[in-house]
């Protein structure tokens, strides 16, 4: 991972940007100015958990909670969370 | 208004992560994004404009508040959620700030597409209020001279002015820059004066010939080597800011291999709604022959987008022609742009000329050879006024038609 993603670390949606579901498009989406990205179910039950306040792990706690039976989810959401900050979807506070 | 509002990259932007890919499908498409040309007056009076030359006979009869309002809603039902504001200038409407609260509240994410001019401290603090998420810019180069020339007024002052209200209301500094002859050797400069300005987004359109920007083609196109150096510049700037600053550089199709896939397709992600209530595929589609656009006094957008002979005329691939259709890269630009095949050979069906392996291609090459032609570049340039238009509406359109059966 690029951008060593940590278990204490806090994040939130970079400014500008906001998350919605989008009930046309059945998914989660980010909006930004000029664009918008489409999530897919795991990635938007990511984002969605991310707020300002929780940590990276308290949400792969609550992930892992919340689908009890994925296996191995942490690395994928961690992947995510790589993602979305290289993308600068997210911003660390 | 500016050619940001052509929205390729936008659609490009949109369509990375949401690829609708479809064949010639009717029903699965989904207008991503809408734009609302809400009037097609203007102060300023721009060479490159897209608007088309007969503007003049769309600016008596623009939609309601109400029409636009419904619109508005009708789109988001289809799922549109990306909304550009555009015109002309749209502040020269004074219902701006209750089509802001309208879309905010049907979670349209917004945008103001603006010159600037009309903007005030009350209108933006409005617009703040009823949920505008952003504004963007056009800028026109770094120097009052430049600025003025090509707008034909004098603004430079003023959208200075205004991109330090933009800022201080909080909102991201989305600025948009036309890039043509006049000021293509500015890029450095204009990079540096978008970093001052505090710039989150800086969309550099090189020009795209249509409209306006089509009646002065051989005044405004740069040289190969003009863009050459402007988008390596580019890259050091997008080096040196990361994502700080993001950087889009709209590449000129003259000076490419192969088309743009023009809106990423016809019908596929955008939609605008004109002044007049015309609903359009692309921005300059009404240049098309022997083709009826639905219009929202008559039809629903519904109806416009999922059933209308003109939203299913050029969708999915079954009406090329050769050599597209049996081109092993047809997917990757759908036969380029429909109304540049028009404009330029008088076939809207034929491939796109700026592909090297269309049988016209010899005619973009023209075009190039045509803007270094000092007698043509020396021609004076045709700038977007309503004594202009009004001149192209009363059929003084020899001019135009000419363009059509360029060179």
């Amino acid at each position: 991972m690029e951008n060593n993603i940590q278990h204490a670390d806090v994040y939130a949606l970079a400014f500008h940007h906001r998350f919605q579901w989008e009930e046309a498009q059945q998914s989660y989406v980010i909006l930004f100015p000029e664009g918008m990205v489409k999530l897919h179910g795991g990635a938007g039950e990511v984002i969605k958990r991310v707020n300002g306040k929780a940590t990276v792990g308290e949400i792969v706690a609550d992930l892992k909670a919340a689908f009890p039976d994925a296996e191995g989810i942490e690395k994928d959401i961690l992947g995510m969370f790589d993602m979305a900050v290289g993308k600068a979807w997210l911003r660390k506070v | 208004m500016t050619q940001a509002s052509l929205g390729e990259s936008v659609v490009q932007k949109i369509v990375q992560a949401q690829n609708n890919g479809v064949a010639a499908n009717i029903t699965r498409t989904q207008p991503l994004w809408l734009l609302a040309e809400v009037t097609y007056r203007c102060p300023l009076h721009c060479a490159f404009c897209y608007n088309p030359t007969d503007y003049d006979k769309h600016t008596q009869n623009e939609l309601s508040t109400e029409q636009w309002i419904q619109a508005l809603r009708d789109a988001r039902k289809l799922g549109a959620i990306q909304l550009g504001i555009s015109g002309g200038e749209p502040l020269l409407r004074d219902d701006i700030e209750e089509i802001v609260v309208e879309a905010h509240k049907l979670g349209y994410y917004s945008n103001l597409i603006t010159s600037g001019v009309g903007l005030t401290e009350k209108r933006i603090q409005a617009f703040k209020d009823g949920g505008l998420d952003h504004i963007q810019l056009s800028m026109h180069d770094i120097t009052e001279e430049i600025n003025n020339f090509i707008t034909n007024t004098k603004t430079f002052e003023l959208k200075k002015k205004v991109a330090a209200m933009i800022k201080s209301h909080g909102y991201p500094m989305v600025l948009n820059v036309v890039i043509h002859r006049y000021n293509i050797g500015h890029m450095r400069e204009i990079l540096e004066m978008a970093d001052a300005l505090g710039a989150d987004y800086i969309e550099l359109a090189n020009t795209q010939y249509y409209g306006w920007s089509l009646v002065n083609r051989s005044q405004l196109m740069p040289t190969k080597e003009q863009v050459d150096e402007a988008e390596k510049i580019t890259n050091e700037f997008r080096e040196k800011f990361g994502s700080k600053m993001k950087i889009f550089f709209v590449v000129p199709d003259y000076f490419s291999n192969r088309p743009k896939k023009c809106m990423n397709g016809w019908g596929e992600v955008f939609m605008i709604v004109t002044a007049n209530g015309d609903v359009l595929p692309c921005h300059s589609a009404r240049v098309l022959p022997n083709m009826t656009f639905p219009n929202v006094r008559e039809n629903g957008l519904e109806w416009a987008w999922k059933e209308s002979p003109a939203f299913n005329k050029y969708r999915g691939d079954d009406w090329m022609k050769e050599p597209c259709r049996s081109c092993s890269e047809k997917e990757n630009d759908l036969g380029g742009c429909r109304c540049q095949a028009f404009l330029l050979s008088g076939d809207a069906e034929s491939a796109d000329p700026v592909c090297t392996l269309s049988p016209n291609h010899h005619l973009i090459e023209q075009a190039i050879e045509d803007s270094k032609n000092p007698v043509l570049q020396s021609q004076p340039i045709i700038f977007r006024t309503d004594k202009n238009s009004k001149k192209y509406v009363a059929g003084d359109k020899e001019r135009v038609e000419s363009f059509h059966a360029l060179p």
